[in-house]
């Protein structure tokens, strides 16, 4: 690749993050000026709420994506964990024990989807599709079709409730904390350089020194990690375990992913744009919502915005050379 | 090797966390109980019925033609009282997706939300979040917790339900053999308490000669009830009648039977909508099933919001209220209002009716 | 990404390997239903095993489709979807009109060629990579027929009889929908075998680069691709329509994830260029005829789902196998020919 291409690519790339961040942000205020109730504060708690599980587990998933792989298995393992933060619950096990042995269990579950891609090599795509079924199902084994409900208020109080009397909710606190971990991670340190390098030639990052396998199997540790502590939250945000909780969430979180211009491909990305991408989204699916417009429109709102976010730039592109 | 490190301290953590006490499930009891509750408010029998209430309906989930009668009853008594009729809804039938359109009827403001709870308990925070802003909760169709809502519409009274079922089962059996019931998902709530009474009866000595040999659940899905249909018949070769008590099973079910070999040694009953089973009542595939009338219970819901949100009832026991063309209902324990029996239908009454 | 195009003398090992990798299937396939009809005899009455080629027979012309598509390094995501909305096109169409049933396998076909086209247009034209284009049109499609079909559902009553016994009725004992679906099996699988157009399909998967450097259209080939695929989730939903009966804007939600199951069970790998059709449709007829075997065996429905995982995870393990087995056995020949 020369350094010419590389430069127009950057260009690029940058000009899509610039554009999406630039389009929430225009989103934002035209549904704060027309729609009617979008701004109150109380508005904003629900609309954080709604994002926070597609908001947290994006953040991993970008790394992954960045490196050229994919995790499609992270609905399930939001599911598994909630399944069986129920089960224990019900087996009156204390929520403190519980709560660390879910996020425990989310990471093993990511660390066997890095198992299969890493140590034995086989296509992630594949892998966790696999994967997507088996947790799933282990959910269900674990749980069945019932609902656990009674979980303590004072852990479903904190989820659903606020800082103080600011209108913050108290999650924004796990999605600015982890937003600022991975970003960190991402754009300032070797390991995310080691990603991106990844994500862009594996054979020449091997030759730099980078252990892709490696790198991989920790980044689907991290995932699978996320995931579980989203499927708790999501637990106690609705005071109900169930093992369908978050069932299809993994093409939501893909498309946000996507749509923050992180290339399918590998190698290109940054996390700025992906958090642009989940506020657009949540915050469409909300004034929408409170316009009376259909749930249907939503469907293809994202649908065409998934694939101008990539089509947009490559025919921008295709224009300027002719 | 840090991070492994890490993983194992968690774990140590965790286990050591478990030795000395926490919060667990039987030391929480009985603390979820809190709700707002109006006590200060009292009913006054003659408050006028307020006009141009907006009242919003949230079934379990459109696309749903059982729903769609029900919440057209509703939309005729918002008529009738003036009102603004809303209807809002998931395309999946899951509790997660209630809330934040509960959440958005909240910004919205409006008087009244009628609404089919997914999960009893998933919807409980946000639907007392309603109440506090001054919105009235009416269920129906499937109840929130007690502590969540103003007033519960049940179609008919659970026992009522169970008994007419079995009935219908016994009769279509000939008195004795095997059947089997092929419910919603299993923690239906309504479809469970059902079976309850119907394990009940089937105890009793008179009907000691039926044994059910299986609870098959097809999910509320169409396809898979047709695909559980499909399994009880060929694991029950002497499988005489499937009871259903759910819309969408009893219709998989019986277009199943009605294309198959089965059809004539195997009754279907249960509960139906009768456009939808029009066609096996005629065929033979199916002789009497039952329902009560599901758009009186989008009406009744419609009146009793507008008598909770005019003030004229509370929800306490015993109040009364009147609901237009269905005349005076009386409000039960609980909070409870009952719609009334349920109708059987067979070849010979079937056409009379519309939904 | 292992897969390689053979010359044709070695034909045949590559062939050998792959009959080995259906035989796989086959004989897992043959254990299942041995253990279940042992426990059930009924499970291998009439009914029951024309219960599941029926059932097989919707996700097994999908998985076709997908196959095609999956050979030559791409993805479609949108069945699903494209599902949905021929099923519900069809469903609109005949609700009170007696029309031939060729005419409903056209349009659902139709519905579904041009979702395919407009897949494989943004595909290749467009420059955006599979994944993400048939990610966007199943959101964009479902949201299309959810919109046209409101909360509306087509029952059976109000279809017409002659289209609902065609989901039914049989042909020297056969259902109309199996045979449908072999004959689209047998005739994809033909040309993929032997025709030059297939097998620029597999040179394609295998590798992009010097597919194009050959000389193959692989523009054209892409397109073509993607209109298969969508042409036979059309088709799918008219099956859809004349099985169920019963028709909503959810139809097929979430077969995705099976169809891709299947094809990934059948042993075509999802970096491209290798498996076949046949392949995919056993998978097909594995991933259903599992679900039967549960609900007979009367395991708990909820392991279902679990199995199917693991099978995939075994599936492609196993394939990972095979293909180091051949890449070291073709080394060493070509080593000895040295």
């Amino acid at each position: 690749m020369s350094a010419e291409l590389t430069a127009t690519r950057m260009a690029r790339f940058a000009n899509w993050n610039v554009a999406i961040i630039a389009i929430t942000v225009v989103v934002l205020i035209v549904a704060a000026v027309t729609v009617d109730n979008f701004g109150t504060s109380q508005n904003f708690g629900f609309l954080v709420l709604d994002v926070l599980p597609i908001a947290i587990i994006a953040l991993p998933m970008t790394l992954v994506i960045v490196t050229g792989e994919i995790d499609l298995s992270v609905a399930s393992t939001l599911g598994l964990s909630s399944a069986v933060m129920g089960y224990l619950w019900n087996a009156n096990q204390p929520i403190e024990t519980i709560i660390p042995l879910c996020l425990l269990l989310g990471a093993v579950l990511g660390a066997v989807n890095g198992f299969f891609v890493t140590v034995l090599g086989l296509p992630s795509l594949a892998v966790t599709i696999g994967t997507l079924a088996l947790y799933r199902g282990l959910a269900f084994v674990v749980l069945g079709d019932s609902a656990v409900a009674d979980f303590p208020p004072a852990y479903t109080d904190w989820v659903t409730g606020t800082i103080g009397s600011t209108p913050f909710p108290n999650v924004l606190i796990i999605i600015v904390v982890l937003a600022v971990v991975f970003g960190v991670v991402l754009h300032a340190t070797p390991v995310g350089r080691a990603v991106f390098a990844v994500g862009a030639s594996e054979q020449a990052a091997r030759f730099a020194g980078v252990r892709p396998g490696r790198l991989k199997f920790w980044l689907y540790v991290a995932g699978g990690l996320v995931s579980g502590l989203a499927g708790v939250l999501w637990t106690l945000r609705y005071s109900s375990a169930r093992a369908d909780n978050g069932a299809g969430l993994e093409l939501a979180v893909v498309a946000a992913v996507l749509l923050g211009g992180v290339s399918i491909f590998g190698g290109k990305g940054a996390l700025a744009g992906v958090v642009a991408g989940v506020v657009l989204l949540g915050s469409l699916q909300n004034a929408l919502r409170l316009s009376d417009v259909s749930n249907e429109a939503l469907n293809v709102v994202t649908g065409v915005l998934l694939i101008a976010s990539v089509l947009g730039p490559n025919l921008a592109n295709r224009l300027r050379r002719n | 090797m840090t991070n492994r490190k890490n993983l194992a301290v968690l774990a140590v953590l965790a286990l050591a966390l478990s030795a000395c006490g926490g919060t667990t499930k039987s030391s929480t009891e009985g603390q979820n109980t809190a709700a707002p509750t109006n006590t200060s408010a009292k009913a006054d029998p003659n408050a006028p019925l307020k006009e141009g209430l907006k009242i919003a309906y949230l079934p379990k989930q459109l696309n749903n033609p059982y729903t769609d009668v029900e919440v057209g009853g509703g939309k005729v008594a918002v008529g009738e009282l003036k009102g603004e009729y809303k209807l809002v809804g998931p395309n999946d039938a899951s509790a997660s997706s209630q809330v934040s359109y509960i959440n958005t009827l909240i910004q919205q403001q409006q008087n009244v939300i009628v609404v089919a709870a997914n999960d009893p308990n998933a919807v409980c925070p946000s639907l007392n979040q309603a109440r506090k802003a001054g919105i009235k909760v009416v269920t129906f169709d499937s109840d929130a917790a007690k502590t969540c809502r103003d007033a519960f519409i049940n179609q008919a009274t659970t026992q009522g339900i169970g008994e007419s079922l079995v009935k219908m089962a016994s009769e279509l059996a000939g008195g004795s053999g095997e059947i089997a019931i092929l419910s919603a998902t299993p923690n239906a709530t309504n479809q469970n308490s059902w079976i309850e009474v119907m394990k009940t009866e089937l105890a009793k000595p008179e009907n000691a000669k039926l044994k059910l040999v299986k609870i098959a659940y097809g999910n509320d899905d169409d396809q898979k009830s047709f695909t559980e249909a499909q399994g009880l018949l060929q694991s029950y070769p002497n499988l005489k009648v499937i009871v259903s008590p759910t819309t969408v099973g009893i219709a998989a079910a019986s277009r199943y039977v009605s294309a198959s070999n089965y059809k004539g040694k195997v009754a279907i009953t249960g509960l139906g909508l009768p456009n939808q089973m029009r066609k096996f009542v005629k065929d033979g595939t199916v002789k009497k099933f039952a329902l009560w009338n599901p758009a009186d219970i989008g009406y009744l819901a419609a009146y009793a919001g507008a008598s909770l949100s005019s003030g004229q009832i509370t929800g306490a026991q015993g109040e009364k209220f009147k609901a237009g063309k269905l005349g005076e209902y009386t409000v039960g324990a609980d909070g409870e209002i009952v719609l009334g029996p349920p109708t059987e239908f067979t070849a010979a009454n079937i056409d009379k009716f519309n939904f | 990404m292992t897969a390689v195009e053979l010359p044709a003398p070695r034909r045949s090992s590559l062939d050998a390997v792959l009959r080995a990798r259906e035989l796989g299937i086959v004989i897992a396939l043959a254990l299942l239903v041995a253990v279940t009809a042992t426990s059930n005899s009924r499970f291998l009455s009439g009914q029951s095993i024309r219960d599941i080629l029926l059932n097989t027979a919707i996700l097994a012309v999908l998985a076709v489709g997908q196959a095609v598509v999956v050979i030559t390094r791409n993805i479609d995501l949108s069945v699903g979807s494209v599902l949905g909305l021929s099923a519900f096109t069809v469903g609109t169409l005949l609700q009170g009109n007696n029309l031939p049933v060729v005419l409903a396998l056209l349009v659902g076909a139709g519905v579904g060629v041009v979702c395919g086209g407009l897949n494989g247009v943004l595909v290749r034209y467009g420059n955006v990579p599979a994944l993400v284009v048939t990610l966007g049109t199943l959101y964009v499609v479902r949201g299309v027929t959810y919109f046209w079909a409101g909360g509306s559902q087509i029952n059976a009553d109000e279809l017409p009889s002659g289209f609902l016994d065609f989901g039914n009725a049989t042909a020297i004992g056969i259902p109309y929908l199996v045979l449908l679906a072999v004959l689209v099996l047998v005739v994809t699988g033909v040309v993929l075998r032997n025709y030059r157009m297939g097998r620029e399909l597999y040179a394609m998967g295998s590798s992009p680069h010097a597919a194009r450097l050959a000389g193959i259209p692989a523009g054209r080939r892409t397109v073509g691709a993607f209109v298969v695929s969508g042409g036979l989730a059309g088709l799918a939903g008219v099956l859809f329509a004349a099985r169920f009966g019963t028709i909503d804007a959810a139809a097929g939600t979430g077969y995705e994830l099976n169809v891709v199951a299947a094809v990934v069970v059948g042993g075509v790998a999802v970096f491209g260029g290798s498996g076949t059709v046949w392949g995919a449709a056993l998978g097909a007829l594995l991933l259903t005829t599992i679900g039967s075997a549960l609900a007979v065996l009367e395991i708990n429905q909820f392991w279902q789902q679990a199995i199917v995982g693991a099978l995939i995870l075994l599936a492609i393990g196993a394939d990972r196998l095979v293909a180091a087995r051949v890449a070291a056995s073709l080394k060493k020949r070509s080593s000895h020919v040295r």
